[in-house]
């Protein structure tokens, strides 16, 4: 599956070195304060693992399963179709293939799934490459707003919050909404003028 | 208010899917199913996160280093309690559903601190992991202004997501 090819990537790249640290670092730490605690906690830690896994096996089954009658009824397209001319606009591109998936992207994300938004984003983003080996303002504004994605329903964090027992788990959905439209919008005016910054120093270096 | 947003938003779904003629249950069975892969292929990531994550916890690690960067954080309107949060979340998405989850557990789940860190994780991503993922299929070597404009983004959601729930 997709998910473990992905995660595959993270370990390589990035996670080594930080967990490394994470476990090297606390142990030494606690050699000196707590020794005979290290095993025990490292199991305790993993029991704690495997619960919140059951609540989230139990957050994905609903979400999963909804998503599934959004894609089957036609409306994952219908919401593709809406955010159009939206895409064009921020993007500049002119293939079709390519804003299906931005479309089908975003609006995963803005379900809140960003698990299932992974695939999407990974094939609009080959078909953006030019080959350069520089990022492209389409790919950075698609990294950008994939990090920053307006949020209509924070699913899982919902999801999560409701198995804890809360009384009215749903009423994050409006600040979580107001916050990422505030960083959506920053992080597509900050993209742009970056990219115009840049533009400017390229055109410098080209007239000399 | 908010209350009302997700059931009518099913029912309307629900609703939607039968005027199409779609098979609800049968649909709805498919994609719950695949739940449970999911949850085989990041289990694992999930526990070797919490266990680094509790071995620093118990190692008194990492209240030394969010108290040495709270005043920082706190001057940004972050409680001390979430920092610990904001540091780990563009790393890793599951670690920080780990983190969550023993906030939700600390504070209750309706107090300040829970609200915060479910809008702080709400909206932001989990960007260091996206950017290698989604530049993992292209020739792309220089990332240039991605990841910088990104991280400044995901502070200011979460100086904003503290703010605003205060009101909310």
């Amino acid at each position: 599956m997709y998910i473990s090819i992905v995660l595959f990537i993270l370990i390589k790249y990035c996670m080594n070195k930080i967990w490394f640290v994470m476990m090297v670092g606390s142990m030494c730490f606690l050699i000196w304060s707590n020794p005979e605690s290290i095993l025990s906690c490292m199991i305790e830690a993993g029991g704690e693992a495997f619960s919140l896994c059951i609540s989230l096996c139990a957050v994905y089954a609903v979400w999963l399963g909804l998503l599934e009658l959004v894609e089957v009824s036609g409306l994952g397209q219908k919401l593709a179709r809406l955010l159009k001319p939206l895409i064009k606009k921020l993007f500049g591109t002119n293939n079709e293939e390519v804003e299906k998936m931005i479309a089908l992207n975003m609006s995963a994300n803005m379900l809140g799934l960003g698990n299932a938004a992974t695939p999407m984003g990974i094939k609009a983003m080959k078909s953006l490459d030019d080959g350069s080996g520089r990022a492209t303002p389409a790919m950075i504004m698609l990294i950008v707003l994939n990090a920053t994605s307006i949020q209509l329903l924070p699913s899982t964090v919902i999801g999560l919050r409701a198995s804890a027992g809360s009384l009215s788990a749903g009423d994050i959905i409006l600040p979580t909404f107001l916050a990422t439209a505030l960083t959506t919008i920053l992080g597509i005016i900050l993209v742009k003028l970056c990219e115009k910054a840049c533009k400017k120093r390229k055109n410098k270096a080209g007239g000399k | 208010m908010s209350a009302y947003v997700l059931p009518i938003i099913f029912i309307s779904l629900f609703c939607y899917c039968s005027y199409k003629k779609v098979g609800v249950y049968d649909n709805f069975v498919k994609g719950a199913k695949k739940s449970i892969p999911l949850i085989v292929d990041i289990f694992p990531y999930i526990a070797s996160i919490m266990i680094a994550v509790a071995l620093l916890r118990a190692s008194g690690l990492t209240s030394l280093i969010a108290s040495a960067l709270s005043p920082v954080f706190n001057f940004l309107g972050i409680p001390t309690e979430l920092v610990e949060l904001v540091l780990l979340r563009p790393f890793t998405g599951s670690g920080s559903y780990g983190l969550l989850e023993s906030v939700l557990q600390t504070y209750g789940p309706d107090s300040y601190i829970s609200r915060c860190a479910c809008v702080i994780l709400g909206c932001s991503e989990t960007i260091f992991y996206v950017t290698t993922v989604y530049f993992s299929q292209t020739k792309v070597k220089r990332l240039l202004y991605a990841i910088p404009v990104a991280l400044v983004c995901a502070v200011v959601g979460s100086c904003f997501a503290c703010f605003i729930c205060k009101f909310i």
